[in-house]
């Protein structure tokens, strides 16, 4: 364990090598939260960066032991807030899975498409939010119009803009606001005439290639031995969509493209996000005039009990592999459960990454990774 | 060859923030387009979404009545016992006992408006409500008794 003066480091001495250190964060505009990176510098190079967690811990993982297999789902969406629909129903597929059942085709195929427009709404949160790290404000407001649209069908649907908890074992909470069809239809118009905005803004703006280009390197190697996922790995050559490699609701039924770029670099990882947008664009499209009529919940009994045993999920949310592990003794709460978030693992190739290059280029690297804090300490 | 990157380099950096101005000029110009809202101005218009989920209310008819009866269903339902409901035997007009909810307690501050109470409930005598402006400046009036008083359940409700 540390202590307080471990932790919070006399930044005044300089080190045997005349190194520096520098603490950056909790409170810091780029973490993004309360990430502390404690950094150690070489005059402006980075030796060493050390992440230290624990300011949002809440203990969820304790907290679901607790509850019951319909209570426990509406906590996850405190953990990635961002994907919190996709965490939903990570929880429900593995309670679907273990108890044996059959969730109408109604519900997948609403599911699926929440969860794309819950990826599009955290990139677009993630684009505003890395060029703001970067210095471009602008951007900002034209990712959260977009945003905005995604929040307003959520707020339609499930009645919550952030934290939904729509989705129950079994199927959904509720049936879709008559409206939702039409509103989605709306927003996939409005998408695409916008988001040439973003290639004019963002993409092909020269100071954003010349910060993002051959920054903060993470090689495909190195990203399968930091367990990292999503378009993290991806950016890196790394075939890793859980979508693809097992897939769950109807993703088998759609086409679509899991997006790779080679480069590894952070503009390749801002490249594989703004195309995996138009990847959810496209399954959007896809299934939106084909929602079949009929149940959105499936029948379950009134108190739910998994079998004996152990059981795992892994869903691909935003950032990556969410994965859900419980062992049941039988009774109606979990006896132990384990969340294997994207964050985490994302983090811990921070300070690979960022080795040797300049403190400047930190706030690329960090921003690329979009870190989204609660989910890295649950 | 450096002077010829030195000058691609500064066209490619001119043109880029060109194309940037001009999509700031043209929102600059179209003002229409912005759709900002002027929150605490537009209270009198302002209109939530009907699935909105602002608080847990208790809907009462014309008559004072309403239609819990008093099962604990919500209560067993929610994560974080936001709600407790407090029972008490009722002589109905046959003479016999019932059990009847006396008081619904709500702490407002302990809700996370997950809706698993609303969906619990077997009667459909509780729902959200879209009212989300609930600062006070004395933590206990967010407790809440749901059920008004001298109300009563109504008629055919089991």
């Amino acid at each position: 364990m540390y202590n307080q003066t471990e932790i919070i480091k006399d930044t005044t001495e300089l080190g045997p090598e005349g190194e520096l250190v520098v603490n950056m964060g909790p409170q810091h505009p780029a973490t993004h939260g309360v990430l502390h990176l404690v950094v150690t510098l070489n005059g402006e190079t980075i030796k060493k960066i050390e992440p230290h967690l624990g300011y949002i811990h809440r203990s969820i993982e304790k907290m679901c032991e607790s509850l019951t297999y319909r209570q426990f789902i509406y906590v996850t969406s405190r953990m990635d807030y961002l994907s919190s629909h996709i965490n939903n129903t990570a929880c429900a597929l593995l309670v679907e899975k273990g108890m044996q059942i059959e969730v109408p085709e109604r519900a997948q195929y609403v599911r699926t498409i929440l969860n794309e427009l819950t990826r599009i709404a955290s990139h677009e949160l993630w684009i505003g939010a890395m060029a703001m790290d970067l210095g471009a404000f602008t951007p900002f407001f034209y990712a959260f119009r977009e945003r905005e649209m995604i929040t307003e069908i959520m707020e339609d649907t499930c009645g919550a803009r952030l934290t939904m908890n729509y989705i129950v074992p079994g199927g959904l909470m509720y049936d879709i606001h008559p409206t939702f069809q039409n509103k989605v239809k709306a927003f996939i118009k409005q998408f695409k005439e916008k988001v040439v905005e973003y290639e004019d803004l963002v993409t092909n703006n020269v100071i954003f290639q010349s910060r993002t280009k051959g920054v903060g390197i993470l090689s495909a190697e190195d990203a399968i031995s930091f367990g990292c996922t999503g378009p993290v790995a991806r950016a890196s050559g790394v075939n890793c969509d859980i979508r693809k490699i097992a897939p769950y609701d109807v993703y088998a039924k759609v086409e679509f493209d899991e997006v790779i770029e080679t480069a590894g670099d952070s503009f390749a990882r801002y490249m594989v996000r703004i195309k995996e947008m138009n990847q959810s664009i496209r399954i959007i499209e896809q299934l939106i005039d084909t929602i079949p009529e009929g149940d959105f919940v499936g029948k379950t009994k009134n108190v739910l009990k998994l079998p004996k045993g152990e059981f795992y999920q892994r869903v691909e949310t935003a950032r990556g592999e969410f994965g859900v592990y419980i062992v049941s003794e039988g009774g109606t709460t979990p006896h132990r459960i384990k969340f294997r978030s994207p964050g985490f693992s994302n983090l811990s190739a921070l300070s690979h990454m960022a080795e040797g290059s300049k403190i400047g280029d930190l706030m690329a690297t960090m921003g690329t990774l979009d870190l989204v804090i609660p989910d890295i300490d649950r | 060859m450096f002077l010829k990157d030195y000058i691609s380099d500064v066209y490619n950096g001119v043109s880029s923030l060109l194309k940037g101005m001009r999509k700031t000029g043209y929102y600059f110009t179209h003002p229409k387009e912005i759709i900002t809202e002027q929150y605490p101005d537009n209270r009198a218009t302002l209109k939530l979404a009907d699935r909105f989920k602002g608080e847990v209310i208790m809907p009462h008819d014309e008559n004072n009545e309403h239609a819990c009866t008093g099962c604990t269903a919500c209560e067993i339902a929610c994560p974080n016992g936001t709600i407790k409901v407090v029972t008490k035997s009722e002589v109905n007009a046959e003479g016999k006992k019932k059990k009847a909810v006396d008081a619904l307690v709500y702490r407002l501050e302990l809700c996370t408006m997950c809706n698993l109470c609303v969906v619990a409930c077997p009667s459909d005598a509780i729902k959200m409500a879209p009212n989300f402006e609930h600062s006070v400046f004395d933590r206990t009036k967010l407790t809440k008794i749901l059920n008004k008083p001298g109300s009563k359940i109504r008629e055919g409700i089991e």
